[in-house]
C-alpha cells in the first residue's frame, strides 16, 4: 500500500521487455501506458475505484503463478510483467468469448452500435467466432420513466454503473444482486427505477461500456413535431451543450461549437433557435433578489441553487426537511419554457397551443423535469421533450447535415441573447459566480471591475468562499456530485453551516459532466469543457445577468419586476416530498 | 504402531463440551497460562518451529502469517476463526466446535494475547445452528471461570469473542468475503491489495484462521514445537482430522499424524476400513470439491503437504471422498461443477461464465454429442479458471476435472463414441428406474 505523507518512492519495471520507472503504488495499467502500451479493460474506468472483476486486463507477472489484474495491482520493484505473450492473448479471447455467448447479438441494432467497449474489444481481438454455447436471456426491458431506459440482457456485470451510484453519487438506487449466473445489478427487490431512490442523473449511463443503459430516446417525438406544419417548434440550447456536442463529430474536447450547432438546428427545421442562456441570466436577476430579500428579511439561509433537476429529486427524496433551503426559482430550461408559451407567443404573435417548445440538455434529469405536473405554468406543458447531446447528435447525423461546412450562425432574438454569465451556469461553480456578478453591484451600487471568482471554478468536490459585499461577508459553498452535497446538507443538518448561499449541482464537474453528455467522459475531458466554457466567457462583452438587454426588456414588456407576481406565476415553483 | 493419534481431538467424546471445569482437569488452559508468560514473539517462534500449516485448505504456514500480522503497527487488531466449513466432505471443524470449543477458544484467546487484540470473532456457517448455541455457552462459562474478557486470569489482557453467522454460501469461507459477511455486506470476496493483515474486518487489520489451526495452538504450546514437528513429517507438523467420506466403509473424522499414506488412509482397519461394497476403489477426491482427485498409483503418497503436492494432490481442508467403480467421471464431474455454478458469486467473469459454459461442454459428454474440440475447450476454460478468476472459489473449481483429464482420459475418449464405461450416461431413464 502506499503511505501517505511521504513523497512516493521510485520503483522500476520492465514491461515487455522495457523499464519503465513509475511512482510506487502506480498500477501495471498505468506504468504500462507510461511504457506506451494500452491493456485492454472492461470493468476499469479512469475516474473509479477498481473493481476488478471482468480479468480483461490480465498480464504475465514473472514469479506469479497466476496472471496478475492490471487495473489494480500496484506495480513491484523490478517485476517483469509481459502484457501480450500467447497465454494472455489467449486468456483474453476466452475471456471475450464468455461475454459474447451471453450477450445479445444485435450489435446493429444498439444504439451503442460503434461506440461500444465490448464491441471494440471483440474486434480487436478478432473474435471471429465464438466456442461457447449461447445462453440466451430475456429479461423485461425496462422503459417505465421518462429518463433511463434499462436492457440487462447486454449488461456485462462490470460494476462500474453501481460503482458510481453508490460512491460517487450515494443514492445507492442500485447494487449488484444475487449470485452465480444470476449475478447482475438490480434495485432493491427488482422495482422499477421509478419506484427506486434514483434521480435520473444519468451518470450510470454514463460510465457503461455497453449498450445496458441508455436514455430514452426521445428524437422520434422532435421529428414527429418537426415534421407536423401546423406546429411552430422552437429549441432551446444548454450552456454545457455547446463544449461538448463537438466530441460526437470527432472535434477535439473542448471545441466550442455554438455557430455550428445552431446553423445545424435551423438545417433541422426549427422554427427559432434560441439559448437557454437567456433563462439562465433570468434566473440570476430572480434567484439573487431572492438571496438578497431572504438575508434581508431574515428568511431560511443558507439558500440553495435549484437550477439541476437530479439535485431537486435528491432533496426530495433524501432531505424533504430541507426543502425550505432551496431557491423556489425553476430551472432556465423551466423558466424558457414558461416564457416560450407566454410572452413569446404574445410577441410574436402566435397562438401558444401551436408552439412547440425542444430542450437541447446535457442531462437525463431534464427529462423527467419537464413532465413534472407543476412544470404547466403556461397552461400547457411548458417544455414539450428533451433531447441529451447525444440525442442531438444523432438527428444532425441521421438528416445528414456536414456540421464541418456549415458556417457558424447566430441565436434567434430575444430569447436567444445572454451574457458570460449565463454560459458558465455550465461549469460546477459557475451560477455562484454569475449570482456573485450580480449581486455585488445590486449591493454595493458599484460596478464590479474583476469578475473572475476563481476560487469557486475547477472540479473539486466542494468549494467554499467568503465573499466582501461592501462590509456584508456573505459566506458560500460549491458543490458538485452528490456524495459531496450529502456532506453540506448533513453540516445544515446538524447546525453547522453559517453560509448564506450554497451551489449544489448533481453532476460530477456540472452539468459539462451531466449524464445527457458524450459517452467516454472522463475527468481530463471535463477539464477541456470547463476550459472552453470559460473562454467562452471571457470572450463575451457582457458578462453579467443583469446587462442582458433582452432581460431587462423582458421585466419591461410583460414580468414588471423581479419576484413580482407574473414572476412567481411563471418562474417559480415548490417542492414536495417524494416517496420511493 | 497405531496408525491413528488423537492430539487435538483427545478431549472430543471424553469431557462435556462447554464445561470449562472438564476441559481444565483434562489439562486445558495449560497453555494460555504458559503463554501469558511469554513474550508474543516468542509464541510466533514456537507457532513457525511446530511448522504448522493453516488447516483452511490452503494450506498457509500459520506462523509466517503471524508474523506479517504482528508487523503491522495500526491497531485495533481482529482475531477472526473461520468456521464456515463450506467445503463438501468436511465436517472436522464441526467434530471441534462441537465436543471441545474450548480448546478453540484457548487458541483464539491466545492469538489474542499474541496481538494484543481485544475482539475476536467466530464466523461459524448457518447450518451449524445448534453449534452457535453451544459455542457460546462455552465463551460464557469460560468468561465466568476467568479465561476469557477482561482481565483474563488476573492479567491486564481482555479478550471478548463473539459468535457470528452468515446464511449459508460457500464464497463466505473465503476470508474477504467472510469479513464482508459478518460486516453485514453481500459476502462476496473483496478486492486485494490492501491485503486482510492490513485492511480487514471493519478496515482494520485482521488475522483469520480456520478452526483446526486454531485448536492447534495451544497443543503446539503445551507439548512445544519440538514434540510436535516430531510427531508430523519433517515439513508438516503434527497431525490433521481426516474426514472419510463416499464408498468407503468407516466413514467419519480420525486424526492422523502425517506421513501415513493415502492406502493407510482408505485401508487400514482402524481407519476407513476399505471400501463400503463390493467394487473396487476408482479415485478419490481430496480436500473437497476444490481439491484435486487422487487415483490407484498415487495410494501409497504420504499424506503430507509436501508429498501430495509432489504427486499433484493436496491436502486442502482434509476431505477424503472415496469413489468405486460404479462411479462415471463425467457425471462425477458435473456434479462438482454444478457445485461450483451453485456457488459462485458471480461477480468475475471466469468464474461466472466459465463454470457455466464448463458444465454444458460435460453434458456433452454425457450426450455423446462431445467433440474433439470439446477437448481444447475444457482446457481454455480450466487454464482461465485457474490463472484468471477473481477468486479462490473459481481458481480451484477445475482442479478436480484437470487431474480426471489426465488420469482418466480412455473414459472421456470412450463418452466420444457413446460409451460410459460405468454405466452411468446413456441408459434409458425409464429402465433405470427403481435403482
Ligand atoms: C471459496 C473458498 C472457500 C473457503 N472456505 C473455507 C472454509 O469453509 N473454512 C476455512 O477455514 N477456510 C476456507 N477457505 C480458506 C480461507 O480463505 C482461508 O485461507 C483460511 O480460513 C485461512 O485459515 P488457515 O490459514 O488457518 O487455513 C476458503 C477459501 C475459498 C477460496
Ligand atoms: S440515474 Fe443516477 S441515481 Fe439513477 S441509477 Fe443511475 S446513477 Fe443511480
Ligand atoms: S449496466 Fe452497464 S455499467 Fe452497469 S454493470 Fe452492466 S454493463 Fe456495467
Ligand atoms: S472466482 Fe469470481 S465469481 Fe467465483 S466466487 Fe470468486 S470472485 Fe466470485
Ligand atoms: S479491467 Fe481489470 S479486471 Fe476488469
Amino acid at each position: 500500500m502506499q503511505k501517505t505523507g511521504k513523497a512516493a518512492k521510485k520503483v522500476t519495471v520492465s514491461i515487455d521487455g522495457r523499464p519503465v520507472t513509475v511512482p510506487e503504488g502506480t498500477t501495471i495499467l498505468e506504468a504500462a501506458r507510461q511504457a506506451g502500451v494500452k491493456i485492454p479493460t472492461l470493468c476499469h474506468h479512469t475516474d473509479l475505484k477498481p473493481r476488478a472483476t471482468c480479468r480483461l486486463c490480465v498480464v504475465e507477472v514473472k514469479g506469479q503463478r497466476r496472471f496478475q489484474t492490471a487495473c489494480n495491482t500496484p506495480v513491484a520493484d523490478g517485476s517483469e510483467i509481459l502484457t501480450n505473450s500467447k497465454a494472455i492473448r489467449e486468456a483474453r479471447k476466452t475471456i471475450l468469448e464468455l461475454l459474447l455467448a451471453d450477450h445479445p447479438q444485435d450489435c446493429l441494432k444498439c444504439v451503442r452500435n460503434q461506440n461500444c467497449e465490448l464491441q471494440k474489444l471483440a474486434n480487436e481481438y478478432q473474435i471471429r467466432e465464438v466456442a461457447f454455447e449461447r445462453s440466451e436471456k430475456d429479461l423485461p426491458l425496462e422503459n417505465t420513466n421518462p429518463s433511463i431506459v434499462r436492457d440487462m440482457n447486454k449488461c456485462v456485470k462490470c460494476g462500474r454503473c453501481v460503482e458510481v451510484c453508490q460512491e460517487v453519487q450515494q443514492v445507492a438506487a442500485i447494487n449488484t444482486a444475487n449470485r452465480s449466473v444470476d449475478f447482475g445489478v438490480s434495485t432493491a427487490y427488482g422495482e422499477s427505477l421509478a419506484d427506486s431512490p434514483c434521480v435520473y442523473c444519468g451518470q450510470c449511463i454514463a460510465v457503461c461500456p455497453v449498450g445496458a443503459l441508455t436514455e430514452k430516446d426521445d428524437t422520434a417525438r422532435v421529428w414527429e413535431a418537426l415534421d407536423n406544419p401546423e406546429l411552430h417548434v422552437v429549441v432551446q440550447t444548454a450552456p454545457a451543450v455547446r463544449v461538448a456536442l463537438g466530441e460526437e463529430f470527432g472535434w477535439a474536447p473542448g471545441t466550442i461549437s455554438t455557430g455550428k450547432m445552431v446553423a445545424a438546428l435551423r438545417r433541422l427545421g426549427f422554427a427559432k433557435v434560441f439559448d437557454t442562456n437567456f433563462t439562465a441570466d433570468l434566473t440570476i436577476i430572480e434567484e439573487g433578489n431572492e438571496l438578497l430579500q431572504r438575508i434581508k428579511e431574515g428568511g431560511v439561509l443558507p439558500m440553495i441553487t435549484s437550477c439541476s433537476p437530479g439535485w431537486i429529486n435528491y432533496i426530495e427524496k433524501f432531505y424533504p426537511e430541507l426543502l425550505p433551503h432551496v431557491s423556489t426559482c425553476k430551472s432556465p430550461q423551466q423558466m424558457f419554457g414558461a416564457l416560450a408559451k407566454t410572452y413569446y407567443p404574445e410577441k410574436a404573435g402566435i397562438p401558444a397551443e401551436k408552439i412547440f417548445v425542444v430542450s437541447i440538455m446535457p442531462c437525463t434529469a431534464k427529462k423527467y423535469e419537464c413532465t413534472r405536473p407543476e412544470m404547466q405554468s403556461s397552461g400547457y406543458q411548458d417544455v414539450d421533450v428533451v433531447l441529451t447531446t447525444r440525442e442531438l447528435a444523432r438527428m444532425i447525423k441521421q438528416a445528414g447535415i456536414d456540421v464541418e461546412a456549415l458556417s457558424e450562425e447566430e441565436y434567434d432574438a430575444p430569447l436567444g441573447i445572454s451574457t458570460g454569465a449565463a454560459v458558465i451556469f455550465g461549469a460546477s461553480g459557475g451560477v455562484m459566480e454569475a449570482a456573485l456578478r450580480t449581486v455585488y453591484e445590486v449591493v454595493t451600487g458599484q460596478e464590479l471591475k474583476d469578475v473572475d471568482f476563481k476560487e469557486v471554478r475547477g472540479l473539486t468536490g466542494i468549494k467554499e468562499a467568503t465573499v466582501d459585499l461592501a462590509g456584508t461577508k456573505v459566506k458560500i459553498a460549491v458543490a458538485n456530485g452528490l456524495a459531496n452535497a450529502k456532506v453540506l446538507l448533513e453540516k445544515i443538518k446538524a447546525g453547522q453551516c453559517a453560509y448564506h448561499f450554497i451551489e449544489i449541482m448533481c453532476c460530477p464537474g456540472g452539468c459539462i459532466g451531466g449524464g445527457g453528455q458524450p459517452l467516454g467522459t472522463t475527468v481530463a475531458i471535463k477539464e477541456k469543457r470547463l476550459e472552453a466554457t470559460y473562454d467562452i466567457d471571457r470572450g463575451l462583452k457582457l458578462r453579467k445577468s443583469h446587462e442582458n438587454p433582452a432581460v431587462k426588456t423582458l421585466y419591461e414588456e410583460f414580468l414588471e419586476k423581479p419576484l413580482g407576481h407574473k414572476s412567481h406565476e411563471l418562474l417559480h415553483t415548490v417542492y414536495s416530498k417524494r416517496k420511493y | 504402531m497405531s496408525k491413528v493419534m488423537p492430539l487435538i481431538s483427545k478431549n472430543c467424546g471424553q469431557i462435556r463440551p462447554t464445561s470449562v471445569e472438564d476441559y481444565v482437569k483434562a489439562g486445558g488452559y495449560a497453555a494460555l497460562k504458559k503463554a501469558l508468560g511469554m513474550k508474543p514473539l516468542e509464541i510466533i517462534e514456537e507457532i513457525k518451529k511446530a511448522r504448522l500449516m493453516g488447516r483452511g485448505g490452503a494450506g498457509y504456514p500459520a506462523g509466517a502469517k503471524w508474523q506479517q500480522m504482528y508487523e503491522i503497527e495500526h491497531t485495533p487488531k481482529y482475531i477472526v476463526c473461520n468456521a464456515d466449513e463450506g467445503e463438501p466432505g468436511t465436517f472436522k471443524d464441526k467434530l471441534l466446535l462441537e465436543q471441545d470449543p474450548l480448546k478453540v477458544i484457548e487458541g483464539m484467546t491466545i492469538a489474542g494475547y499474541v496481538f494484543n487484540s481485544h475482539d475476536g470473532y467466530i464466523y461459524i456457517r448457518g447450518e451449524y445452528a445448534a453449534i452457535q448455541k453451544l459455542f457460546q455457552e462455552a465463551i460464557d462459562n469460560a468468561v465466568q471461570a476467568g479465561y476469557l474478557g477482561d482481565n483474563i486470569l488476573g492479567s491486564k489482557y481482555s479478550f471478548h469473542l463473539h459468535v457470528m453467522t452468515g446464511a449459508g454460501a460457500y464464497v463466505c469461507g473465503e476470508n474477504s468475503a467472510m469479513l464482508n459477511s459478518i460486516e453485514g455486506k453481500a459476502g462476496r470476496p473483496r478486492v486485494k491489495p490492501p491485503h486482510l493483515a492490513e485492511v480487514g474486518l471493519f478496515q482494520k487489520p485482521t488475522l483469520v484462521n480456520n478452526v483446526e489451526s486454531f485448536a492447534n495452538v495451544p497443543v503446539i504450546l503445551d507439548i512445544g514445537a519440538e514434540k510436535y514437528l516430531s510427531i508430523g513429517t519433517a515439513e508438516s507438523g503434527g497431525t490433521k482430522l481426516v474426514c472419510l467420506s463416499g464408498h468407503v466403509a468407516k466413514p467419519g473424522v480420525y486424526e492422523v499424524p502425517f506421513g501415513v499414506t493415502l492406502r493407510d488412509i482408505i485401508f487400514d482397519e482402524e481407519i476407513g476400513g476399505g471400501m463400503s461394497g463390493h467394487r473396487k476403489l476408482k479415485f478419490y477426491h481430496l480436500g473437497g470439491q476444490s481439491g484435486p482427485c487422487g487415483f490407484l498409483p498415487q495410494l501409497d503418497t504420504e499424506y503430507c503437504y509436501k508429498a501430495l503436492r509432489a504427486n499433484g494432490l493436496s491436502v486442502g481442508s482434509g476431505a477424503v471422498v472415496v469413489l468405486d467403480e460404479s462411479v462415471c467421471v463425467i457425471d462425477y464431474l458435473k456434479c462438482v461443477t454444478e457445485f461450483f455454478i451453485h456457488e459462485s458469486c458471480g461477480k468475475c467473469t471466469p468464474c461466472r461464465e466459465g463454470n457455466k459454459q464448463l458444465y454444458l461442454i460435460l453434458d456433452k459428454f454425457s450426450q455423446g454429442t462431445a467433440t474433439q474440440d470439446d477437448y481444447r475447450q475444457l482446457e481454455r476454460l480450466s487454464n482461465l479458471l485457474a490463472k484468471v478468476s477473481f477468486c479462490g472459489l473459481g481458481q480451484a473449481a477445475a482442479t478436480a476435472l484437470n487431474t480426471c483429464l489426465k488420469n482418466l482420459r480412455a473414459e472421456f475418449d470412450a463418452h466420444l463414441s457413446g460409451q460410459c464405461p460405468a454405466g452411468v450416461c446413456f441408459t434409458n431413464q425409464e429402465t433405470e428406474s427403481g435403482e
